[in-house]
């Protein structure tokens, strides 16, 4: 692993009731965050690969602290998302180079398929600086019921030099979806829309 | 009948803090229960007997904690407790928690040296209770520490610190930490977010001497 780890934090967010009303079964949300070391912490680099190969790491072992956290199979996620908040002495590319290029890749071999993008967020940020990470649909990004973000923050991170790294997973969608739009039981789940 | 609208668990992996790694990444977690308030707007003058209704949900988020923390009963080393109360509500329905939660902590960690954990027959983990040797006195029980807390009044998504001691003596200087639960969009209004928390271990780079968890002597809750 060339990422220098510090930290690994993992939620699960059950929802039971929600407007009195029983959510059942209840939605599941799960966000792992691991908070780095950034190597390139108060210098420009033009070459930001040891970043990518970073997030091609953590897309794999953050997926899987969610799928586990969550008690499911691979193939039971539903919907997912990812995103990075940059310590004060880097840049918001850094977050870029993590997230863009090869994370989704091992994220979804954890997550069993994912057709559809993993929708992301990233930012600069201070000591216990929250992020909320988008959540889509991973077969087909139109699923409506399945938009949704859940909030990411580690309390003593990141520290100038650190980056935080989020994946999130569910199991399901919002508490009570009821503003239409594409349906699970009409995914085609080949073009990653649809 | 308690109505738990949402469970929030919260597991961390510490592998350092900026100083040499320890062997074994520090393991700490919490569990956050979000209720609605049955006192919210409204003063209740006898709000004590709500404290027995609560005593499933602390063994309950007390099971559940050490579930997702992955680890045996005996391999928690420090807890504590706090409640956030939303704004329809008052510190005291915070207070509520302290008799319940204790009370999860116990059963699901506690034990006693006649093989009862706390008073619960067949309960507990009696075989842990082996004199450690070279201890001058044998371990009587476990979770012997008060559980120590935090408690205030707070909008969706206040931040609480939950204070953290060794379970069997408070005074071991190594494990007073505080571990921070927040749970976005809660409390409500009329809600309560009742916590727990358990650590596996001290704090990651601790060196500041004094009572250490091998010295305790008294097995009186503190020293």
């Amino acid at each position: 692993m060339i990422a220098a780890i510090r930290k690994i934090v993992v939620q699960l967010d059950e929802v039971r009731v929600e407007m009195g009303r029983a959510v059942e079964p209840p939605t599941r949300r799960a966000v792992a965050m691991a908070v780095i070391a950034n190597p390139f912490a108060g210098k420009y680099a033009e070459n930001l690969d040891v970043l990518t190969t970073i997030g091609e790491e953590l897309g794999g072992l953050l997926g899987a602290k969610c799928v586990a956290a969550l008690g499911i199979r691979p193939d039971e996620a539903h919907s997912y998302g990812k995103a990075a908040i940059v310590g004060e002495a880097g840049e918001l590319e850094h977050a870029a180079a993590i997230l863009h290029p090869k994370m989704g890749a091992t994220l979804r071999r954890e997550v069993g398929s994912g057709a559809a993008l993993v929708p992301s967020a990233k930012k600069m940020g201070g000591l216990g600086t929250a992020i909320d990470v988008p959540l889509g649909h991973k077969d087909a990004a139109f699923v409506r019921s399945h938009f949704d973000a859940i909030e990411a923050r580690v309390a003593d991170a990141p520290r100038r030099d650190e980056i935080v790294v989020a994946i999130a997973v569910t199991d399901s969608g919002r508490p009570h979806p009821r503003v239409g739009g594409l349906q699970v039981g009409e995914i085609q789940g080949k073009d990653g829309l649809r | 009948m308690i109505e738990v609208r949402r469970v929030l668990c919260h597991v961390e992996d510490i592998f350092h803090e900026f100083g040499p790694p320890p062997a074994n990444p520090l393991r700490r977690g919490s569990i956050a229960a979000v209720i609605t308030n049955v006192f919210a707007g409204r003063y209740v003058e006898n709000i004590a007997p709500f404290m027995e209704e609560l005593k499933p949900l602390g063994v309950t988020l007390a099971k559940r904690l050490l579930e997702v923390l992955d680890r045996p009963p005996g391999a928690i080393q420090g807890y504590g407790k706090a409640a956030v109360v939303g704004a329809d509500g008052e510190l005291e329905h915070g207070a509520l928690w302290h008799s319940p939660g204790g009370y999860g902590m116990r059963e699901v960690l506690g034990w006693t040296q006649s093989g009862e954990a706390a008073g619960r027959p067949g309960l507990g983990t009696p075989a842990a209770g082996r004199p450690a040797p070279g201890r001058p006195a044998p371990q009587p029980g476990n979770a012997l520490a008060i559980v120590a807390s935090t408690k205030k009044v707070g909008g969706p998504g206040t931040a609480i610190d939950v204070p953290l001691t060794h379970l069997n003596a408070s005074y071991v200087r190594s494990h007073l930490d505080a571990i921070e639960v927040r749970v976005p969009g809660a409390p409500a209004a009329d809600e309560v977010v009742y916590i727990l928390a358990m650590s596996c271990g001290p704090r990651i780079h601790e060196r500041l001497g004094g009572l250490r968890a091998n010295e305790i002597e008294r097995w009186d809750g503190q020293k």
